[in-house]
């Protein structure tokens, strides 16, 4: 099963394996990842699941549909490696991604 | 202090569909809602998205459902109170006290929580030090446009409510956009309009940037930003708007003595009771084995809870179950006969 790695963004972290097919934001609320809340339940709805992805993988991700940028926009502190976690969904290809909690998700 | 057969917390679809199905049990019912129209969620994140598994529905939109179901529930009459959340409850006998931050007060045996994530207020910005000049220069929302005339106004946001009052408030005020990317998403029209204002020096525009600090002591003086390349600009500002949408915040439901798991309610899947007698939970809010926070889920969960607040509201009927088809009695609460 792909690893995923949680970091709160004190520094502290969590490695998960999680199923291919969920996505990084169920991988969290299934694991009780702090940091996440996803309060839309993954319906590009609320941006409570917001995470910054380590660089290096930026490119291994598909591309974020417009109705994620959007969503973005309202996310706390969004930066250039944002991304709503909802919307990773996690494959082989994604085995030891890294993905960084903002300091608060609203 | 009003009696009621029911009060229900949150107009989204599945306080609406409770109301339709304590309605065809005979059972009255107030709805109490912290925004200011029906639809919940469907109405507030997700108006245009099309929904397409609401059973013999193929498709919808979050407000064609919305507007559905007020037309489904019509022959109830119910009263709606809107603006007003849900601050206490309390217990008084075999009945349950419901208390709005309006001070309203209602007496009830039943109390359907249909609250979804919480209630809705504006997501608000960042910054520690902005904090003390809401509410006197700093603003979620508008509700006095007279207020914001001949000032230097300084509205964030990207989408819709900051351009539609960029472009309303151009005439009366100086204003500057400011929006973490180039693009914004708005309707064609508004786009266009925004554009030429900036071309005629009407609104100034800024972008891709940051909100980074407040000046200020009693009122807000300027404001910094902070652009993507590091780069910092001062823009003299009296009056911040900021339009991020709207966050869900659980509130005072927590402090109701109800079992909780994170931020939802443990009720029995049977008829969807709290840990507290007369007090259900049903939708996206409540939390069962197996519980999948779908509207079609919470029209079930609806569905049987109302049986159980029939009992609690009729002590001495017998229920009985009936079908709308066959039903007289059902046909007549409908306006049908």
């Amino acid at each position: 099963m792909p690893k995923i790695t949680y970091q709160d963004n004190k520094g502290n972290s969590k490695t998960i394996d999680v199923e291919n097919g969920l996505t990084v934001m169920e991988g969290a609320i299934q694991n009780d990842i702090p940091g996440i809340d996803a309060d839309c339940g993954g319906s590009m709805a609320c941006a409570t699941c917001h995470v910054y992805v380590e660089e290096k993988w930026l490119d291994k991700l598909s591309k974020p549909e417009e109705a994620e940028i959007d969503m973005i926009d309202m996310a706390f502190e969004p930066k250039k490696n944002s991304r709503l976690s909802c919307q990773l969904i996690v494959s082989d290809e994604l085995d030891g991604l890294k993905v960084t909690t903002p300091s608060q998700q609203s | 202090m009003k009696k009621t057969d029911a009060v229900i917390i949150g107009a989204g679809p599945v306080g609406l569909f409770a109301i339709h199905q304590l309605g065809l049990k005979g059972l009255k019912a107030i709805v109490i809602d912290n925004l200011d129209r029906a639809g919940g969620q469907c109405i507030e994140l997700y108006p245009d998205k099309p929904i397409y598994d609401i059973p013999a529905v193929p498709e919808c939109t979050g407000e064609e459902l919305t507007k559905n179901l007020l037309e489904q529930i019509k022959p109830f009459n119910t009263e709606f109170i809107f603006n007003e959340r849900v601050e206490e409850v309390r217990q008084d006998k075999d009945k349950w006290i419901v208390k709005t931050n309006k001070n309203n007060e209602f007496s009830t045996p039943n109390i359907i929580i249909a609250g979804g994530v919480g209630s809705f207020e504006p997501r608000k910005l960042s910054l520690k030090e902005i904090e003390k000049f809401e509410g006197k220069s700093l603003f979620y929302a508008v509700k006095n446009k007279e207020e914001l005339k001949n000032k230097k106004i300084s509205i964030f946001g990207g989408g819709d409510s900051a351009l539609d009052w960029a472009l309303e408030l151009s005439n009366l005020s100086k204003i500057t956009l400011i929006h973490r990317r180039d693009e914004f998403r708005g309707a064609p029209h508004t786009l266009s309009e925004i554009k030429k204002l900036e071309n005629e020096g009407k609104i100034s525009i800024k972008t891709p940037c940051q909100l980074e600090s407040v000046e200020g002591n009693e009122s807000i003086k300027s404001i910094s930003v902070k652009f993507d390349d590091g780069k910092v600009e001062k823009i003299n500002t009296d009056i911040i708007l900021s339009f991020f949408g709207l966050v869900m915040k659980l509130g005072p439901i927590a402090d109701w003595g109800l079992n909780m798991d994170k931020k939802t309610i443990e009720v029995n899947s049977q008829n969807f009771e709290t840990n507290k007698k007369g007090i259900f939970a049903i939708g996206d809010i409540c939390n069962y084995p197996g519980k999948l926070k779908l509207i079609l889920s919470g029209f079930h969960e609806a569905a049987l809870a109302s049986v159980d607040c029939f009992k609690r509201a009729r002590p001495d009927e017998k229920y009985r179950f009936e079908f709308t088809t066959a039903s007289k009695t059902i046909q007549e609460r409908l306006g049908k006969k």
